[in-house]
């Protein structure tokens, strides 16, 4: 490992280790840096990802791959259950291996990886980042970088070291607790959702199937309702009360900022990708995809501007123009539509199953869904057409 | 059980998932996290956003 590079980007998650082949590819030096022992692990994650977006930032493998599925069941409080085809493919990956692979690719692409590598805080040059501290095993190093991409996930300290506002609301966290388990005896055609406002205030229950009975089975709740009663006691109630015979093959904990995107995500030599700057859907957490597209634009942006000697924050802002173009423009609207999902009662969320249960299936789509929810919100529903339009 | 008390609030490093969930909720930047410890500074306000956050309740008020 050298003590001087184009880029350093800290943490190896799908965004970190995308943003690193990208600028690799772009010709810079890059260094990615990972504090965990081995990347992939531990997974924080139900691991489902639709294909489309997906393919836009990497070629998928077969390998990666542990259940196809092509839907959703939703199931309302009262448990009317509605099934809803979706018009791609949709896959529970293996993250350990999907993760591992990128990182992998990052290295082909050029760039130096290396795990144990705890990055601590900061170099400053002139007032602008200009490399981190980190400790490597027992080491105390410094390296310098002329950016610093932040993709440090949830816990995402790069950016406060910086001097950005990264604070997560209480109401937009999602807290969760999920396990990997087998017995979980359902279709692996869909991956389910449990709604209800009582059970599960400000998000829901998820069941992935990853094949032969196996599957994620975790919850999320707003975290101005956590204070109550945790994760994972709500998610122990319902694995006592449905799947007793279950073996829990795995247990995490982990939380998801639901929320539009931050307001800066740039400055003089720094970047914020992922997680770390806030790019989940903020409607379903969903941020494996949507943070891989930010760091395919964040890295080759980063590359470019290495090229050509410039890394103000004027220069790097084209990653978040770029970004709001292609999906963050998008999440402020899903916003406003958790609000609204997540306000619904369980009895109205009881009627909105039963108006769609009496649907013909072929005409269950997301669309026809948020049409019949939205008549009584006309705003949004003229939000959402200039957002897809 | 492992019991470790910082700036008012006790921590269940047994029971601690290391996801980062506290840290991502704390308005002041008080909490160090690594690989396998936690640490809240002197930074700390006791707001108790980190413990009411916390998906497997590692953290609590020591006064509650
Ligand atoms: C329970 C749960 C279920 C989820 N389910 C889904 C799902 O089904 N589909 C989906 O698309 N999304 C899902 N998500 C969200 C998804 O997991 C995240 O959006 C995604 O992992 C974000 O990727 P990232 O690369 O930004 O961050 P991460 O994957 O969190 O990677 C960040 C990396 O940075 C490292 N790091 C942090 N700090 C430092 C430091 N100081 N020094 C060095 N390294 C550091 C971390 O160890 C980590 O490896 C879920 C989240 C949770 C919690
Ligand atoms: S939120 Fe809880 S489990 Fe997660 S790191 Fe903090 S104390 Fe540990
Ligand atoms: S109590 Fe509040 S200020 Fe103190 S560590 Fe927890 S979140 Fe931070």
């Amino acid at each position: 490992m050298n003590k001087k590079y184009d880029i350093v980007v800290v943490g190896a998650g799908p965004a970190g280790s995308t943003a690193a082949r990208f600028a690799a590819q772009s010709g810079a030096s890059v260094l990615l840096l990972e504090k965990d022992r081995e990347i992939g692990i531990p997974v924080r994650c139900a691991e489902g990802v639709g294909e489309k977006g997906l393919e836009t930032v990497v070629k998928i493998k077969p390998h990666w791959i542990a259940q196809e599925v092509s839907g959703v069941t939703l199931v309302s409080p009262s448990e009317d259950r509605v099934d809803i085809e979706s018009n791609e493919m949709g896959y529970v990956l293996n993250r350990k291996i999907f993760d591992y692979e990128l990182a992998q690719m990052a290295a082909t692409a050029g760039a130096n990886v290396l795990t144990r590598a705890y990055v601590h805080g900061l170099l400053f040059q002139n007032g602008k980042a200009g490399g981190v501290r980190l400790q490597h095993l027992d080491s105390e190093l410094e390296v310098e970088a002329s950016i610093v991409i932040g993709a440090d996930g949830i816990e995402s300290r790069v950016g406060r070291w910086a001097g950005l506002k990264t604070k997560t609301s209480m109401k937009d966290m999602e807290t969760c607790a999920q396990v990997t388990a087998s017995h979980i005896d359902v279709d692996g055609r869909y991956c389910q959702f449990y709604f209800s406002n009582e059970k599960y205030p400000g998000g829901y229950l998820w069941i992935f199937p990853k094949g032969n009975g196996l599957a994620n089975v975790g919850l999320g709740i707003s975290g101005e309702y956590s204070k109550h009663k945790s994760p994972l006691a709500c998610l122990q109630d319902f694995l006592d009360a449905r799947f007793p015979h279950a073996s829990i093959l795995t247990t995490v904990a982990g939380g998801v900022p639901c929320s539009p995107t931050l307001e800066q995500i740039v400055g003089d030599g720094l970047m914020l990708v992922g997680d770390a700057a806030h790019q989940a859907n903020p409607v379903s957490g969903g941020g494996i995809t949507s943070g891989m597209i930010a760091a395919k634009i964040a890295g080759q942006v980063a590359g470019a501007a290495i090229a050509e000697g410039n890394v103000s924050k004027k220069r790097l802002t084209e990653y978040v123009n770029l970004w709001n173009k292609a999906e963050g423009n998008k999440h402020k609207v899903f916003y406003k539509l958790k609000k609204f999902v997540y306000n619904l009662s369980d009895e109205e969320l009881d009627n909105a199953a039963r108006i769609l249960l009496d649907m013909p299936k072929e005409k269950r789509t997301l669309v026809n869904i948020f049409k019949s929810a939205l008549i009584k919100h006309p705003s949004l529903i003229v939000d959402i057409i200039k957002a897809f339009a | 059980m492992e019991t470790k008390s910082m700036q008012g609030i006790s921590y269940r490093r047994d029971l601690c998932d290391f996801c980062g969930t506290c840290v991502a909720v704390c308005p002041h930047d008080a909490i160090e996290l690594s690989e396998n410890d936690l640490q809240i500074t002197e930074k700390c306000t006791q707001c108790m956003n980190c413990v009411y956050i916390c998906p497997v309740r590692a953290l609590e008020g020591s006064d509650e």
